[in-house]
This record gives structure tokens, sequence and C-alpha cells, in this order.
């Protein structure tokens, strides 16, 4: 191998070898942590959300008129809404799952004054909640007719209630959260009915997105959600007839919000999503310019060699050396450049981390990354480097 | 001369057209994602009012819980809101030139015009000072009465846009629009207000759209109409009755106060803790004393408006940047050396180094501009898939001339710059090298 040589010649003309080692460098840096960040992303946007997302959808209805009864417009709401063909099952609920707007409490699993309260998001629905999300039941029952309450007022009391799992977890660490009572902050109990395997509640970049718990209970309000669940594929046309039911219910309201759940949900990721998809972009352009920079540069040192190859041709070496010596050469500014990217990934990351909350880069990233710029500078250069294989001997005898 | 040289580059460029267009694309792939990144950043970072930014002032009363600061990541500060009890406390003072106090509810309209349905506005509850306050200038009549505030008058005010979509456009002062079934006078229509970001209530976001009608405090007392904003309690105590909300520790109100000079804001910030100080004696306000007045930029930043994702979007752009300039110096430095013979020429007929010197720079810089000209376009490309991937952020993505200048200054500026050291080791060459093997 002729380390001694190249080295010695990239010394002699270390302008070329240093541009491309920078640049091999940064963009290592640079695509490491990029890689790392979309991972994380696409981790989070896909992660299990409990719900059959993709055949729910919802919307707001706020009716008009000062003497509006929140219990019966709702019962007769649903009624309408169940009658729509393809409908599973329908819930009315203060908010919808995923949307960034909803409703935090706090409960404990004591009701001492001093007792830890744990944080979680409340759904208020009505009977048919657990089949209306589609989220699995895994203890206990799914609520009653008889549990439902309509509140009069924003703070009566709500004897019931189902909770997730994850939340359940947090409260009693024993596993027997059901039957169990929880407290609010005025220490009042509501008995754990049922616990859901798994449920996302309101704002997906909140850490206790799994605390959920559904409230059997309707509040006073004019507005209110609807979420409508049906069979599957058939989201869009069900879309198509709810204005006409609840419109034929009581005109005298306004309908807004009314989509796909899985819109509400893309809306939620949007930011995750598109910081994803630039990240991805820049780092594909990126590696390009990078591997393009690299045929240009390695392309010049064949056309500035081309009398000197000549010679080494003239004077015995096969076609094998000169190929080896451009691929060679390339892999050791490369490794160069693989150093110094190595470090600037990590400081980069370093600088994520303290600056943004950003985890330690996966272990497994960056050796994968610099074998593929390793596989890239090779790529690159195999053209040009063939170039030079292919330089006749005889170039050398012409321009004495 | 100068025409002389950029016939040169011209024919230069001409004769090695696949060098040439790399560089240009390199330069314009650089420029135009680095722009698109900043022009997103610039906007989001923007002060929608400068010209008011000292005297502005979001003001913040610690009266979060004793056991816990508001919020774990920055515990050094108040509750972002006001509870009702304390924003009227404040209003009571004479102190600012003009303050206000306000929150958004979301509003059923019924327009009379029978071809339109009812439909949902976002509407703002705020004081009469909230115009002055903001410079917000009136098309039609002039705000509410103090009184109005008081007694919630059925008063209305509302943007001009709303103003064509309910009235056509018209002085549609003294018209009756009904809100929440009850009827309401049109007393103001007011020039559309849409600062980005949205300074005075960033709490659903800081580039949502402003609400288009704004109705006297008293009406939300009258209509006990809850906020559509945030609302946020940490005492546990009954709230059955709107009355007991109205008098709770729950904050959801916004509130700014413009204070002309230093000494205001000493004489307000004096009152606002001597009103604190005062409640602590009836048991309220159990933690220490913490209350802020912060002009605009300060408030934004607080706020932490730009989203850290932004900024980590504009670093990777840069480097992006970075690597698109090293390579262009790559092919420049390789471009220029190969054409050694015909400078040794130049040199060789009489040309001084400082004329070759100029001569390469002077091409330089034209590959400089048209990557920069194709780099706006790549922007402004970019700026409108930076559109479809965030629905909600058109206001941050338009291209203004500023920006477009920005772009391709910088782009010939940092391309002369790559551009230097090749053109250096040009005019640099012994000519008598490169006669010798012509």
């Amino acid at each position: 191998m002729e380390f001694g040589p190249i080295w010695r010649a990239a010394r002699r003309n270390k302008t070329g070898p240093v541009l491309i080692a920078v640049q091999i460098a940064l963009t290592l840096a640079v695509v490491v942590n990029a890689v790392f960040i979309i991972q994380q992303r696409i981790e989070k946007i896909t992660r299990d959300n409990g719900m059959d997302v993709d055949n729910i959808l919802s919307v707001n209805s706020a009716v008009i008129g000062q003497d509006f009864k929140a219990e019966l417009g709702v019962r007769e709401d649903l009624r309408a809404l169940r009658t729509i063909p393809g409908v599973i099952a329908v819930s009315a609920s203060q908010h919808v799952p995923l949307s960034g707007s909803g409703w935090g409490t706090e409960f404990a699993a004591s009701p001492e004054s001093g007792a830890p309260r744990v944080n979680g998001v409340q759904y208020m629905m009505t009977t048919d909640a657990i089949q209306t999300l589609g989220v699995e039941l895994v203890a206990g029952r799914e609520f009653a007719e008889e549990d439902m309450v309509y509140a009069e007022n924003f703070s009566d009391p709500q004897p019931s209630l189902i909770i997730t799992q994850a939340y359940a977890d947090e409260l009693f660490p024993d596993g027997d959260a059901l039957g169990q009572p929880l407290y609010d902050g005025l220490g009042r109990p509501s008995t754990i009915i049922g616990i859901v395997r798994r449920m996302h509640g309101a704002w997906v970049g909140w850490d206790k997105l799994s605390h959920v718990a559904l409230l059997p209970r309707v509040m006073p309000s004019n507005s209110t959600h609807y979420l409508i669940r049906t069979e599957p594929g058939l989201v869009n046309q069900t879309l198509a007839q709810v204005e006409a039911a609840l419109f034929g219910v009581n005109d005298q309201r306004v309908l807004q919000e009314l989509r796909p759940m899985t819109e509400t949900k893309d809306r939620s990721y949007q930011g995750d999503r598109g910081m994803a998809v630039l990240l991805g972009v820049v780092t594909l352009l990126m590696v390009s310019v990078t591997g393009v920079g690299i045929i240009g540069l390695a392309s010049f040192a064949v056309r500035q060699r081309f009398k000197q190859i000549g010679t080494r041709r003239a004077v015995g070496a096969r076609r094998r050396d000169i190929l080896r010596y451009f691929l060679l050469e390339n892999w050791m500014i490369t490794t160069a450049g693989v150093v110094l990217g190595t470090l600037a990934a990590l400081g980069i990351n370093y600088w994520l981390m303290t600056a943004y909350d950003l985890e330690r880069l996966d272990p497994l990233l960056l050796p994968v990354g610099i074998l593929v710029i390793w596989a890239l500078g090779l790529l690159a250069v195999a053209g040009p480097a063939r170039r030079a294989a292919g330089i006749s001997p005889a170039i050398a005898t012409r321009t004495i | 001369m100068f025409a002389y040289y950029l016939r040169l580059a011209a024919i230069s460029m001409r004769k090695t057209p696949g060098a040439t267009a790399l560089m240009v694309s390199t330069i314009a792939l650089g420029i135009g994602i680095y722009m698109a990144s900043l022009t997103v950043f610039y906007q989001m970072a923007a002060n929608p009012v400068e010209h008011k930014n000292d005297v502005l002032h979001a003001v913040q009363i610690d009266s979060w819980d004793p056991a816990e600061p508001y919020t774990d990541r920055q515990p050094e500060q108040a509750p972002w809101e006001l509870t009702y009890r304390d924003a009227m406390a404040l209003m009571t003072s004479d102190i600012p030139v003009r303050h206000a106090a306000m929150y958004k509810t979301e509003l059923v309209l019924q327009p009379g015009r029978r071809e339109l349905k009812p439909f949902a506005e976002m509407g703002r509850i705020t004081g009469r000072d909230f115009f002055a306050l903001f410079d917000i200038s009136f098309v039609y009549g002039a705000p509410w009465t103090e009184e109005a505030d008081e007694t919630g008058a059925r008063q209305i005010v509302i943007s001009r846009q709303l103003n064509g979509e309910l009235f056509g456009g018209g002085d549609s002062i003294g018209e009756t629009l009904v809100v929440h079934d009850r009827p309401f006078t049109v007393i103001g229509v007011v020039e559309d207000f849409q600062p980005t970001p949205k300074f005075y209530d960033v709490n659903n976001g800081a580039f949502d759209e402003s609400e288009r009608l704004f109705l006297p405090v008293g009406v939300g007392r009258e209509l006990e109409l809850f906020s559509s904003g945030n609302t946020n309690c940490w005492k546990d105590e009954k709230i059955e009755t709107y009355e007991q909300f109205l008098n709770s520790e729950c904050v959801w109100w916004q509130y700014w106060a413009e204070l002309e000079n230093p000494g205001q804001k000493a004489d307000f910030q004096a009152f606002v803790d001597g009103y604190v100080t005062s409640q602590k004696a009836l048991g309220r306000f159990g933690r220490p004393l913490n209350n802020r007045l912060t002009p605009v930029d300060g408030w934004l930043e607080a706020r932490r408006v730009v989203r850290d994702d932004q900024k980590v979007l504009v670093a990777v752009a840069t480097l992006f940047l970075g690597v698109c300039l090293f390579n262009t110096l790559g092919l420049m430095l390789a471009k220029f050396l190969g054409r050694a013979p015909q400078v040794g020429i130049r040199r060789a007929l009489g040309a001084s180094r400082k004329a070759v010197f100029r001569q390469q720079l002077i091409e330089v810089g034209v590959i400089g501009f048209a990557g920069g000209v194709i780099g706006l376009g790549l922007a402004w490309l970019s700026l409108r898939g930076i559109r479809r991937l965030f629905p909600g952020f058109e206001q941050l993505t338009h291209l203004d001339w500023t920006l477009a200048g920005v772009a391709v200054a910088s782009a010939i500026l940092t391309t002369l710059v790559a551009g230097l050291y090749p053109a250096w080791r040009v005019c640099r060459m012994p000519p008598a090298a490169y006669l010798r093997i012509q």
C-alpha cells in the first residue's frame, strides 16, 4: 500500500484534500444528528395511541339559545347520529383526544391533603365512550346509563370513572387500581370502574400523554364535541351525512371542526412531521453536494496528474495499481474527515442536549454514519479513478 | 476594463460548462436553503410593535400555588396570566397612560342577513384602551366608554375584514349584530389587526389568527363567557357558579399596560407590589413577591416564541451553506489552477498580479450572482414547501425584498470570500513555469 507517497503528495498540495475532509466532517456531523432527530420524530408520530383513529371523526356543535338543556339535546343528537349508516358507536365528548385542547386534571389515591397528586387529562363522555374510541378495556366494565352524570354545576361530584393503565400504574403502583376510589382536589371520591390498556390524551408533546381519565358526564354547556366511530373505511362517507343529521334535530346551531380524527392527529404532529421532512431534505442535499464535490476534486486531481500517471504506467504500474492509488488516497482523506466529523457529531449532539433537551445520540448511528460516508467516498471516486486507470502509458512519451 | 473582464468570465464559464453549472447550483442550493430557514426564523423572532417596545408591558403577578412554581421549566417565572380579581384590581390604577385586561372567547354570531348562516367567531373581551394601546385605528366610529366596561353595554367593535363579510364594508355604525342570541350595536370598525407574532396573547400559539371582534369587559361577566384560551387553576376550591369562578385563583386574563418612562414604570411596579402585599394580609399570595412588568421583546423571549426546532434548522442550514461553500472553493481552485498556462501567458504579456487577481474575482462574482438569483428562486420554492408542511405558518413564509436582497448579496459575498484563495493562488504563480511547456 502506498500510504507514504500519498501522504507526502497530500502534504505538498494540501488545499484540495483539506477541503474534502472538512466537507466530509461537516456532513457526517450534521447527518448523524439529523437522522437521530428524524428517528425520534418518526417514533413519536407512529407510537401507539390506543384508539381506532382511522375510523373516528369528530364535530363540534354549539347550540344557539339561552334555555338549552344539555341532557336532552345531547341525547337527541346521539340518537340522530347513530342512525347514519356505517356508524358503529357515538359519544359526546367535551374535547377531542390528540387535538391539543383538553381539560387537565389531578387525582390522588388517598383523601389526605398531603397525598401525591398525579396529573392527567379528563374526557367527559357518554355511555358508549369505550366503543367509540376503540380503546381496549383490560379490566372492569364500560359505562352504564346509571353511571351518567348530567352536571348542573361545573363541580358536581363524579361517582365513577375509567382510567388508562399508565395512569392507574402511577396512582396505584401495587396494581390494584380497579374498584379503588380516586380523589379530586376537594377530596371527593370517584370509583375506578374500568381500566383501559392505552389511550393518548390532549397534548402530544406532554410527558403525561398516556394519563387519561374517562368520565361518564355531560357538562352544562351549549357546546360539545361528538365523536363518531364508523365501520372501517367509511369515515368520509359518514362525514358527509353528519351535518344533515344534526341540523335535522335542531338547526339553531353552529357546526364546526367536522373532520376525520386522522386530520386532528396530523395537525397535532405537524411540527414533528415538518421537522423530520425538512431535516431529511437538507440531509439528502448535503450528502449529494459532498458526493459531487468529491467527484469534482478527484477528476481534477486525475487531470492534473495525467502525465505522472502515464509515466507510472510506462515504468510498470498496472491499471490496478493506479486504481488502488486513487481509491486509497480518497479513503485516507475520507478517514481524516470521518475522525474530525465524529468529534463534531458528538459536539453537536452535546450542544443539542444542553440547549434543547435532546437525548444522547443513539450509539449505533455513528458507526453506521461512518460506514455510509466511507461508501459514499469510494463511490464518488470510483469514476475518476477508473478514468485514471485507463490512461495510456504512451501519454508519458508524448509531451517530452 | 470591467466589461472586458465580464466577457472573459463568460468565455471561461462557457469553456467548462459542467464545472460552472456545478458551482452555480451548489451556491444556489446553499443560499436557497439558508435563506428559507432564515426567513421563517426572522419572522418568528420579529417584534411587531418595535416602535412601542419600551412602553408596552405585559404584567404578571405571582398568585400561584405556594407549594410549587407555575412552570417547572422556568421556575423563576410568575403565571403568564392573571386571575379575574387581580386583573380588575390593576385596572383601578391610574398610573399607566393606557391599560387593558383581556381574554379571548368563542362567540356565536347570527348575522341579520338571511343568506348568512350563524357562525362561530373568536372574539376578545377587553377594555376600551385596547385599541389605543396597540395603535389600532378606527375606520368608522370610536371605542366604547369606560362605563360600558363596567356595565357590560351591548356594544361591539369589529374588524374591517369582518365588516366586509357582514355588512358589505360600508359604514355599519349603529347596525345590530346578534351575538350569543343577544342583540349588540356596532359602535366601531377598526383596521385589521394581525401582528406576527401575536405578542399580546401567545397562549395558544404565537402565530394564531387574531380576533376580529371586540367586546367590553362587562359583557364577559354579563354573558358568563369563559376563556377559549388557557385557564389554569391550582387551588382546590369549590367552583359551581360563574361568580365563584370569577373569584377563584384560576388565571385566565392577559393584562397590558403602557408605561411612558422608567419613573412611571417604577410607580406602577410599586402599585402592583403594594396591592399584592395588602392581599397577603388577607391570606392570598403565598409565594414570594414576584410581580413582573416585561416589555414586548423580553416577553416574546420569556414565552419562547421562536421554536427550538427553528433554531436547530437555521443551524443545520448554516452548516449546509458552509459545505456548499467549501465545495465551491474546491471546484474554483481546481478550475483556476487548471487555467495556469493561460494566466502565465497573460502575465508574460504584461498583466499585473493585481489585474489577474481582479479578473478572477470578477468571474467568481458572476458565479455568485447567478447562484444568488437561482438561490432566491429556490428559497421561494422552499418557503412554499414549508407552507404546505406547516399550514399555520402562512405569515412566516413571505419572502420580502429585504431578504431577497440579502440572499443575492450574501451569495455574491460568500462566493467572493470562497474565491479569494483560489484567485490569490493563481495570480501568485510564476509565469515562466507555465510558458515552458507550451
